[in-house]
This record gives structure tokens, C-alpha cells and sequence, in this order.
């Protein structure tokens, strides 16, 4: 039962570069691993500026790194938010991320297990995402969230990439070993 | 008043009636922000005719921060005798592509870049 989201594109073959970053979610309790997440976020950032071309001095170049540093660190961020706080804490299933460039693109992937019971409103939400003005959807999840102050996910991180950052997100959910395995794509212009 | 920590510093200034955030704000969810929620209405219920928002110095921020600075927004408007003030850096990627939604929120919001 495999499920797509979007035009989801598939990991690329194991043949061509990538980096990928992978963590046990029953090793250690998610509180003490979250500062982990930045740690890794800004990790991948650094790590995809050193395959551009270096300059200090072209305002140009110093500019698209500060750009691409800070898009990478924020998207990879919230994946890695979404997929610790969403993943079945007792599954031995990984969560990892991968990062793969292209010539005018790079492609972020994350894979986690999920609890079954989240999957109907997880994909619900992911439908409102794909049919709605998310100019729209943001400002009204905003107001929705200030209304309701016990409201504990903001549910801003895919709306703030959408739409501040251009992000192209796919998803697709299938089952491996009796798991749900949701693997999430962003992909953005460079 | 102010929270500081490895990651990050907030403080408020009440002569000029600027809140400053600066480092790195990627708390874990809304309850983990409840300090800062606090202070932040601490702030709000002195009534200053205007608050100052000073972020040139915060580097990141999650979504859950951006919800928390975006409810902070809606609260101050609701108040409708408090004017905003934010402070912002283009040198800082997050800040170029999202602090303008706080304006859509409350247009009379007087965003800064310095």
C-alpha cells in the first residue's frame, strides 16, 4: 500500500554522491536530542556550501552562500522537528535525512517511521496543504493558533516553506516490516 | 527582565521599551517557550506606547518561534494603544523571507531593516 502526496520525486540511485545523516528515535529521549536537530541542520548547511564556488570578496557569491545556508539549515530544521516529534518512539525504523545537489536544485529527504493512528490526519492536513491558497492558510492557522492557546503544534513548518522559502514538498507512505515509513521530499530552486 | 542560555539571550530594556532577542530561538514546541511567552506579556500588560522589537541579532528561529513572535503580533494589535516596532537584518536569511508575514498580520507594524 504505497501512497504519494504531490509530485513526489524518488531518492536518486545509490551511484551518485549524497550525504545522509541517520538517528536511532528510541536511543535517547526526544528532549535531550533536540538540540541535535539544529546541530544537524547547520551541518548540512556548511557541508553544501563547500561544492560552490569560494569567494570572500564577490558580494555575489558571499550573498547565494548566505542564501543557501540559510534555506538548507531552516528546512532541514523542520524536517527533523516534524520527524522527532512524529516518529514511533518504540519502532527500531531510523530516522534519516539525505541531501543530494543538482545544478539548479538540491532535494531533501527524510524517512521516518509513524504511528498508525496519525497517518488519516497527518494526510488530511497534507491534502489541505496541496488544495488550499497557503498565503491564506498561514495567516488563518496564525489566528486559529492565537485563539487557541492549548494548541501545542503551530503547524506552521511545511506552511513556512511553502511559501517563504518555495519549497516543492511530496511525500509518499508505504509499509516496510509491519511499519509506516513516511518519506518526505523538499526540493527548492538554487 | 531577561532569559538567557547557551543558545540564545532575550532581554527587555524598559527605558527604551525594547525587547532584544538574539542567537539561535529552536525550542521544542510551544511549551518550551512559555518563559519567553511570559516575559514577552510581562512586557505587553506596562502598555508602553510603543515596544521595539530588536531581532538583528537572533540568527535562527524555528516555526514554533515564528508562531510564538506571530501570536505576540496579534496579541499587541488586539491592544490597539501599543505600536510595534521590529528591527530586522537582511544579513539574516530567515528574517528577509518571513518577517514580512508580521505586517500581514498587523499592517500598522513598523518594520525596520538595519
Amino acid at each position: 500500500m504505497t501512497k504519494i502526496f504531490g509530485n513526489f520525486i524518488e531518492k536518486p540511485d545509490e551511484k551518485e554522491g549524497y550525504l545522509v545523516l541517520g538517528f536511532a528515535p528510541n536511543s535517547i529521549p526526544i528532549r535531550q536530542r533536540w538540540r541535535n536537530n539544529g546541530l544537524s541542520a547547520d551541518f548540512l548547511a556548511d557541508y553544501i556550501i563547500s561544492f560552490f564556488p569560494q569567494s570572500k570578496d564577490d558580494l555575489d557569491i558571499v550573498n547565494k552562500h548566505h542564501e543557501i545556508r540559510g534555506t538548507v539549515s531552516y528546512i532541514a530544521n523542520e524536517l527533523l522537528e516534524n520527524a522527532m516529534k512524529f516518529c514511533n518512539i518504540n519502532s527500531p525504523f531510523p530516522v534519516s535525512i539525505q541531501l543530494q545537489l543538482y545544478n539548479d536544485n538540491i532535494k531533501i529527504f527524510v524517512t521516518n517511521s509513524m504511528l498508525e493512528q496519525s497517518v488519516t490526519e497527518f494526510q488530511t492536513y497534507i491534502q489541505k496543504l496541496l488544495n488550499s491558497d497557503t498565503q491564506k492558510l498561514y495567516i488563518s492557522q496564525l489566528e486559529y493558533n492565537a485563539e487557541h492557546e492549548n494548541n501545542t503544534n503551530s503547524g506552521l513548518g511545511l506552511l513556512t516553506m511553502i511559501n517563504d522559502y518555495m519549497a516543492d514538498i511530496s511525500w509518499k507512505f508505504e509499509i516496510d516490516n509491519q511499519e509506516i515509513i513516511v518519506t518526505t521530499t523538499v526540493q527548492f530552486s538554487i | 527582565m531577561e532569559i538567557k542560555n547557551e543558545d540564545y539571550y532575550i532581554s527587555y530594556n524598559s527605558e527604551t521599551t525594547t525587547i532584544n532577542c538574539e542567537g539561535a530561538l529552536r525550542l521544542g514546541g510551544i511549551t518550551e517557550y512559555v518563559p519567553i511567552v511570559d516575559l514577552f506579556n510581562q512586557v505587553l500588560n506596562t502598555e508602553p506606547t510603543l515596544i521595539t522589537f530588536d531581532i538583528r541579532q537572533l540568527q535562527f528561529l524555528n516555526s514554533s518561534g515564528i508562531n510564538v513572535l506571530s501570536k505576540f503580533v496579534i496579541k499587541v494589535r488586539q491592544k490597539k494603544n501599543v505600536q510595534m516596532l521590529v528591527q530586522g537584518s537582511k544579513q539574516i536569511p530567515w528574517q528577509g523571507k518571513s518577517l514580512k508575514n508580521l505586517k500581514r498580520l498587523m499592517p500598522s507594524l513598523q518594520l525596520e531593516w538595519m
